[in-house]
């Protein structure tokens, strides 16, 4: 019996993609919007790391380190946005948050 | 047997990260979603090994669920974690246009991989022992991939100053 082929992770990719894509359209506090973002850019991680086992070579694996640092780095700025925007008192909502300066 | 027990423990990681995944997306409490993300990201690295990524598994341990999510759960800490019910009365059109966007996706990836892909997808490499290795990884890094790793450390530079810019920025009305 065979293990688990590189098939099975991408399925598993592709369906843990759809749900943070539905997650970014469907919720309205910006901070549940990054969670959902990390959620994409994990499952993006995910087929990378299955695709490099399946090819075996290394380039997934630094491409998958690379996606991470980039993730890090949104989420630092992305927080920062949050941050200043409530110190703005406007209120936390996507839906709302429509023009840039005010 | 050996690879019974690999297909028990994939399954119980893709269990753990689908229903984490969802979980994440369905919390109203954004402290609890960010403490799903932990799950999510757990199961993650679970897979990472099973795919002999193993020094991908430990950073994304160390970076995420040590640092990303610590810094989420304290950006949420910091605001009062407000709950907003996206499901509150009936579904709105939003919301379902969101449902059938998020499953568009899901099918669009789905056939162009398996129209590109074919039956190039079933044997997996033989790979060596030191696949995944920090040493392979270095190796890499510091050989082939040298460019990504320096314009990593840009990115990670240009991150600091941004976030630490954003931070002290002031409210016009405050300032003297």
């Amino acid at each position: 019996m065979p293990g688990p082929g590189v098939a099975a992770y991408l399925i598993l990719s592709v369906i843990l993609f759809a749900t943070g894509a539905f997650g970014v359209l469907i919720r309205r506090s910006p901070l549940i919007v990054l969670l959902a973002l990390e959620i994409m850019l994990n499952a993006g991680n995910l087929a990378l790391i299955a695709f490099a086992r399946q090819t075996g070579t290394g380039t997934g694996q630094i491409f998958a380190l690379t996606v991470m640092v980039v993730a890090a780095a949104e989420a630092v700025v992305g927080l920062g946005l949050i941050v200043a925007v409530s110190r703005r008192h406007v209120a936390l909502d996507v839906d709302k948050l429509t023009t840039l300066r005010g | 047997m050996t690879n019974f027990i690999v297909w028990v423990v994939w399954v119980l990681a893709a269990l753990a990260l689908l229903s984490s995944g969802i979980a994440v997306v369905l919390f109203q409490n954004p402290f609890y979603s960010a403490l799903a993300l932990i799950g999510n990201l757990a199961s993650l690295a679970v897979l990472y090994l099973l795919l002999a990524a193993e020094f991908v598994a430990a950073a994304q341990v160390l970076v995420y669920a040590g640092a990303v999510v610590v810094m989420f759960l304290f950006v949420i800490a910091y605001l009062g974690g407000r709950a907003d019910a996206p499901w509150a009365g009936k579904p709105s059109p939003q919301s379902l246009a969101a449902i059938v966007a998020a499953a568009a996706i899901a099918v669009e990836i789905v056939v162009v991989i398996a129209l590109k892909a074919g039956d190039q997808l079933s044997t997996p490499a033989q790979i060596e022992d030191s696949f995944g290795t920090p040493a392979e990884i270095g190796r890499l890094f510091l050989g082939d991939h040298l460019l990504a790793f320096e314009v990593t450390s840009i990115v990670l530079l240009v991150a600091a100053v941004g976030g630490v810019i954003l931070r002290s920025a002031v409210p016009r009305e405050s300032r003297s």
